[in-house]
């Protein structure tokens, strides 16, 4: 075990609970046809072949020369007598903060930006105004009329 | 009994992101599967930081990568949206269909 509870279980938490059901949503609400999109794609194999293994023998070559640096800077050295999300929380409230308020900013940001891509006015909708409720005047919907008897209105 | 060392760590990141890039090139069209490619390629990224953090006893790599985190939900959200807008306006996801700006 690499001893990064912490991360392990905000991955499961965001992928599962928050991307796949996001992902889920947005194919349910398009109902587009799979079988059109997926047709053609066996043409692309092998440039995808090609290009993923160039990528992995990238990869696999950096790999092979690659060493640790001897001076090594233990900024952050992970305490061993506390549990790892404490030692992550000490780090992030602190050195981090500003980074940490950054990625909340973030957050918000994608999420008024998603509001506002898929928001749509639909005009005729029919909808309760609460604040025009509240500002209808008694003049503005009751008349008082003086009635002399036997005349009528 | 095998130990399971930094680089078994970092051959299993190399194949999640070989799989993503893979994925893009396979999947042309379809624009739900490239925005989950993308996220894939995040995470074999992540798997780096994590095991280059734990192996050099650093806590700064597991910091960054819950900033990974942070960020690829937020490329998800706006991504899933922006895909929601077009086939509202289109009627269709693939790729060879937003071709409206005629670069």
């Amino acid at each position: 075990m690499l001893g990064a509870e912490f991360v392990a279980m905000i991955l499961v938490i965001v992928y599962v609970g928050a991307v796949a059901v996001l992902f889920l949503f947005v194919v349910m609400m398009l109902d587009m046809d799979f079988a059109h999109l997926r047709k053609g794609a066996m043409q692309y194999i092998p440039l995808g072949l090609l290009l993923g293994g160039v990528l992995l023998a990238q990869l696999v070559m950096v790999y092979k020369g690659w060493s640790l640096s001897p001076i090594q800077d233990e900024a952050n050295k992970t305490p061993t007598d506390i549990t790892n999300s404490e030692a992550l929380g000490q780090v992030i409230y602190t050195d981090y903060i500003y980074i940490f308020q950054g990625a909340g900013l973030v957050l918000l940001v994608a999420m008024i930006g998603a509001i506002v891509l898929t928001l749509r006015v639909r005009p005729g909708v029919k909808r309760q105004n609460v604040s025009k409720q509240q500002d209808v005047k008694v003049s503005d919907v009751l008349e008082i009329k003086k009635v002399t008897p036997g005349t009528g209105v | 009994m095998y130990d399971i060392t930094l680089l078994h760590y970092l051959t299993l990141g190399a194949i999640l992101f070989t799989m993503g890039v893979f994925g893009i090139f396979l999947n042309r069209k379809n624009v739900i599967i490239i925005l989950m490619c993308i996220e894939l390629m995040l995470l074999a990224v992540n798997i780096n930081f994590v095991a280059f953090s734990a192996f050099m006893d650093d806590l700064t790599g597991q910091v960054f990568s819950m900033f990974i985190l942070t960020v690829a939900a937020a490329e998800a959200a706006i991504g899933l949206a922006i895909l929601v807008t077009f086939f509202r306006a289109k009627g269709s996801i693939a790729v060879e269909d937003i071709s409206g700006l005629k670069g």
